[in-house]
Parts: structure tokens; sequence; C-alpha cells
């Protein structure tokens, strides 16, 4: 499969700071890509390599096979929606999707339909004589994906697009990406710390920390197979099983990660009666109720651990000594830590 | 804890004194505040400010008498014709053409100051800029001009530096330029113009500074990212952005231009600039009438301006 964005060694560094730490990247052209992360990760800075707004301390960039180190944005076939809309305030709605075909000299007739036929995709029809001003957050989204995606870029860059949005809207949005990605077939690359967010929508997930990328795969890799501890941690928030307790369970002395929905609870008196029904003995620390699930904390020596219980399923006392058990074939190893 | 808790009222006894009465007022009537806050200076700006400029407009109705040189106390519109006498066309003709010139001249030098000053300069730069820019404010005008006066001159730096380069013929060819040239720059309409941009240039920088700053970068990139190239982007996003910045930055020197009565009278060829014309009239001539009527002039050309700024848009980004 065609490749639309490769990293080689990918560096960019601002003084001390390594924003961007040697970081190689594939994303196959027509896939919808996440880059996942907290802030300060990388990912960010790694998407405005792509756009060219920062260029690489070092290493090689390249957009559909064409080398783009020392190429200005203005000359790469790449669109933004950037995080804060950066839509033109002193411009219409219209003038602002126009805005890249009236760069590219489009006449005015020809590039007002365009709009027009952008901001139906968006289905924001009829909204072209407004001020981005008197829009609401979600169609100033709207409009400014319509502005990106008129100029049917290679490579549409998304940089934390759907953050402001209230979760209802977010939910929505994200399905209707995930459609425009689909019928459009650009290849999408999408910056989130959102995880669940990068879970449901992207064909492939990149987790960064600290400047360099932890790891690439599918939504289910990252998630059930993580490479590392700190990807177990931070999409979906797993246990992670230091290697000294690991070795007790398994006689291997690396770390583990054991997702908190594959915990099983088992009462004292159970525990009593079947010494093997529980693995571990744990005190329950708190309890958060979310709705569909309750988040147990517990504490397992001086490990503190989560499980999640689903509504409708008796829940521990706070303070109560519980036994915790699993399958097997949940307990994810992993490499020790990169 | 719980104990101060359960021995705090809910809602509190006001301070003692009058003060305090006074601040529960303020609060519940904001309107008051605002009296309160805005009154003073209204009160100055309305009756010393505008009163004298309704007593000048007064002025400007009635006429001398060219034989006694008394004022006549009549409604009248003798002294704005006067105004279209050659003499009197010929200097509102040449200020207002210099005070267009100066303001032009100065956003194109403003603009890359500004520019530096609000996108890259942070921190002890920053310092730095506003440090540049307004310290020549902290010294005296008149210092200002007289030092110009010393540069310009044919004795002066300019002349010895530039003959020392070998560039004097370059400036004898300046000079030789007619109308605006002259005997040396300190006595051409040149040295008068250099002199004012130099004065007004600040009044044109922190305007514009302050406009450009408020113009996020992300918007640079957007247009960037659709295609657009610098010249582009400069066009058709920062500068309609930037433009009521400019805009105020060129009321502050086209007025001051107008206005100004010191230095083309230090600096320049001896013909008059309108406000040489309001002192001499006011002044020597005793000539009140035509020295209102010469100052309603700047009046009208500035609300001109403004009704025109509004008309093209340039306060449409505010």
């Amino acid at each position: 499969m065609q490749t639309a964005v490769l990293f080689k060694t990918v560096s960019r560094h601002y003084g001390e700071v390594r924003a961007v730490d040697r970081v190689d990247l594939d994303v196959r052209a027509g896939e919808f890509f996440a880059m996942l992360g907290p802030s300060g990760s990388g990912k960010t800075t790694s998407l405005r390599l792509i756009a060219g707004f920062e260029q690489p301390t070092a290493g090689h960039i390249e957009i559909f096979g064409e080398t783009a180190e020392g190429v200005p944005p203005y000359r790469r076939n790449v669109n933004t929606v950037f995080q804060d809309y950066a839509l033109f305030p002193h411009m219409s709605v219209r003038d602002n999707v126009a805005y890249g075909l009236m760069i590219a000299g489009m006449g005015r007739r020809e590039r007002h339909a365009k709009a027009e036929e952008a901001l139906e995709m968006v289905r924001l029809p009829g909204y072209g004589d407004r001020r981005p001003s008197a829009l609401s957050g979600g169609q100033r989204q709207r409009v400014a994906l319509a502005r990106a995606l008129v100029n049917r870029p290679k490579v549409l860059l998304l940089d934390e697009p759907l953050g402001a949005l209230d979760l209802k809207l977010r939910e929505q949005m994200q399905e209707e990406l995930k459609g425009l990605q689909r019928s459009l077939g650009i290849t999408f690359i999408f910056v989130t710390h959102d995880q669940g967010e990068a879970l449901s929508m992207a064909d492939r997930v990149a987790v960064f920390s600290e400047g360099r990328i932890q790891q690439v795969g599918t939504p289910q890799d990252v998630y059930e197979r993580p490479d590392t501890p700190f990807v177990a941690d931070f999409v979906g928030s797993s246990n992670v099983l230091p290697p000294d307790l690991v070795r007790e369970l398994t006689g291997l002395a690396v770390p583990a990660s054991l997702r908190p929905e594959a915990l099983r609870l088992v009462s004292g008196a159970e525990a009593a009666s079947d010494p093997d029904a529980s693995r571990l003995t744990a005190t329950v620390t708190g309890l958060s109720y979310t709705g569909a699930v309750t988040r147990v904390q517990l504490g397992v020596r001086d490990l503190a651990l989560s499980a999640l219980i689903p509504a409708g399923q008796p829940v521990p006392r706070g303070g109560e000594q519980v036994g915790l058990s699993w399958d097997p074939a949940s307990l994810h190893l992993m490499e020790a830590a990169r | 804890m719980s104990v101060q808790l359960a021995t705090q009222p809910a809602i509190l006894e006001r301070r003692p004194g009058l003060l305090a009465r006074f601040s529960d007022t303020l609060w519940r009537r904001p309107s008051v505040l605002l009296l309160v806050l805005l009154g003073p200076p209204v009160a100055w700006l309305g009756i010393i400010y505008l009163g004298s400029l309704l007593a000048l407009l007064v002025q400007s109705f009635f006429s001398i008498d060219e034989f006694s040189g008394m004022i006549q106390y009549e409604w009248t519109l003798k002294t704005y014709g006067e105004l279209l006498n050659p003499v009197n066309l010929d200097i509102i003709a040449r200020t207002v053409l210099m005070a267009a010139v100066v303001t032009i001249a100065a956003v194109l030098v403003a603009f890359p100051v500004a520019f530096f000053a609000a996108r890259y300069a942070s921190g002890r730069w920053k310092a730095v800029f506003y440090l540049g820019v307004m310290l020549p404010l902290w010294s005296s005008y008149l210092v200002k001009v007289y030092a110009w006066k010393l540069i310009l001159a044919k004795e002066g730096i300019l002349t010895w530096g530039l003959s020392k380069l070998g560039l004097m013929p370059l400036l004898d060819l300046v000079l030789a330029i007619p109308v605006i040239g002259g005997n040396s720059l300190s006595v051409s309409y040149i040295g008068t113009f250099l002199v004012f941009l130099y004065v007004w240039l600040p009044f044109m920088i922190l305007p514009m500074q302050a406009a450009m700053e408020r113009v996020p970068v992300s918007l640079l990139e957007a247009s960037a990212d659709q295609g657009a190239d610098p010249s582009q982007t400069l066009r058709h996003v920062l500068l309609p952005l930037a433009l009521p910045g400019i805009v105020a930055g060129s009321l502050f020197t086209f007025s001051l231009t107008l206005g100004d009565y010191i230095i083309p009278q230090i600096v320049g060829s001896s013909r008059l600039f309108l406000g040489q014309a309001v002192y001499a009239h006011q002044g020597t001539a005793g000539n009140i009438p035509l020295a209102a009527a010469l100052t309603v002039v700047p009046v009208v050309i500035m609300g001109f301006y403004l009704w025109g700024a509004k008309r093209v848009g340039a306060f449409d980004a505010l």
C-alpha cells in the first residue's frame, strides 16, 4: 500500500527540549491515523512538521514520496483543521471556505459554488453569508473542516478538532468525520489526547510519550496488547503490575498489564471456602459511580489497582477485604519500560 | 474548623463606616459608579475642550474690518470665503499633501518595526522595542527639531558624512529637484518631511503593533496552509486585520502634521503651513476670525478622513 507520510528518525528540538525525538512513522494512503498522547508528548509538533509550520532539526520527511523538509506550508498539498479553527474573522463563511481556491486563482462564481458544495458536505448549507463570529463552536468546527476539504488535499491534518465541543456534539462529529474520511478516501491524521476518541475513530493509532512513539498499531493492538507500561496506563487506564509481582504470579520478571474490566471481585466468604478462587487479596479504597459501570479502587499491598463492575452487579463497600481473580489469558506481559 | 463554621453567620455584617455603605451602594447601582468615574473627565472634556472648540467655531463666523482691524460681531460667511483665496488654498493644499505623504511614509516605516515587535519580540527584546520607540518621546520636542536642523544643515553631519562617502553628487541631485529641493536639506520640504516623519513615528508604530499583536498566529498559519505565500497572507489576512491599528496611527500622524506650526518654521522653506498661518493670524495679525476658520479646516478634513475610513471598512475587524 502507498505511503502517505513517512518520518525517518525525525527530531525537532527547541534548545534542550526534545519535542520530537528520533521518530519513525509510516502513515498509509487513505487511512485514518490517530496520534495519541498527553500534552507535551510531541504529537502536535509531529502534525506541524507534516503541515510545514515546523522544520525538523534532523531526519527526513516524505509526503507521498516527495521530500518535505525545507518546503514551505503553502507549497504542500496538505490542509489543517486548527484546534482554535483559525477562521478569518473579517471574511464571510463563504469567503473563508473559498479562501484556498481564491489563492489558487479560481474565478469567483466557480469557487463560491465549490464553497457551497463543501458547506453542504458538512451540513451547513446556506450559511455562506454569515460571519464566523455569528456561529456556534460546533458550526465553526464544520466551517474549518469545509475550508480544509474544499481543496481536496492529499492529507488532512486535524489538531484536537473536537476538544472544545461538548460530549454529545463530539460523538456526533466523530461519526461524521469517519463517514467523510471513508467517502472521500483522503488520508486523515488526527491528533488527540482522548484515548476513547483515538480508539473509536482511527484505523491505526500511534501512542506518543516524551517526544517518542511508544507503539503504533490498530486500536485493538494498543488496547489489548500494549507494548509498554506507558501505553497500558495511558490507553484505557489499565492496571500495570510491577515485575516482582508478576514474577510471583507467573515466574517471569516483566511488567504486565491487566485490564480493569478483566478483574473479577471475589467476596471474602467465597475466597475462604475456595482458596483457588482468588489470586490476590485487596482492600476496597474507593468507589466511583459513572453510570454504566462502577469503578472500584483497590489497594493490593502498596499498589493501587482498579476494577470495573457493570451496573446491576453487587458492589462491595469501602474498606471491605475482597479477593481478585482473572482469566490468565487477560494478563498481558510487556517488555520493560523503554 | 467545624466549630468556627458553626459560629459564622451566613450573611456577614457590613463593616462600619461611611465608605463601606458607599461601596454597597455602588455595588447595587453600577450606574452610580459609572457616573462617579466618568463625571469629572467628561465634564472636563465637555466644558474645556468642546466649549473652546465651540467658541472657535463661533469666532469663525465673525469677520474683521479691513480698515480698523476690529472684529465685527455679525454672522457672516465672509471669513470662510477668504479661505478660498489663492494664498490660503495654497497653504491648505501644501499642508494636506505633507500630512498625506508623512502618513504614508510612516505606515511603510512603522510596518516592519511593528510586525517584528508583535510577532517575534518577547521578554528583553520587547523591552528594547518599547524603550526604543518611547525614548524619543521623553525628550523635548523642540530639542529634537533643533537637533534635526543641525543634522540636515549644509554644515551638518549628514552633508559631512555623505561627502566622506563620496555621495555628494547624490545629495546635490536630490536637492536639485524642483519645489521639494533647495539650498540644503534643512531649508527644503524634504527636510520638513524627514523631521515630521521622525517626530510622529512612535504614534504610528504603537497602535500598529497593538493591532498586529491581536492577530492570532494561527490565522497566518491557516492562510499559509491554504496555499497563500507570505505576500498573499499579508494582503488578504494581516493587512485587513491590522487596518484599525493603521487607521488609528494615521489619525495621529495626519492630524498632528495638519496642526503643527513649529517644525515647518524651524526646518523647511519659508512657505507657510496651516498651523503657522493660524499662529500668524491670531497673533501678530490679530485676525482671530480667519485663524478660527483656518483651524476648522483640519477638523473638517479629519471628519471626512474618518468617514472615508469607515466607508472602506477600516473598522470592520474591530
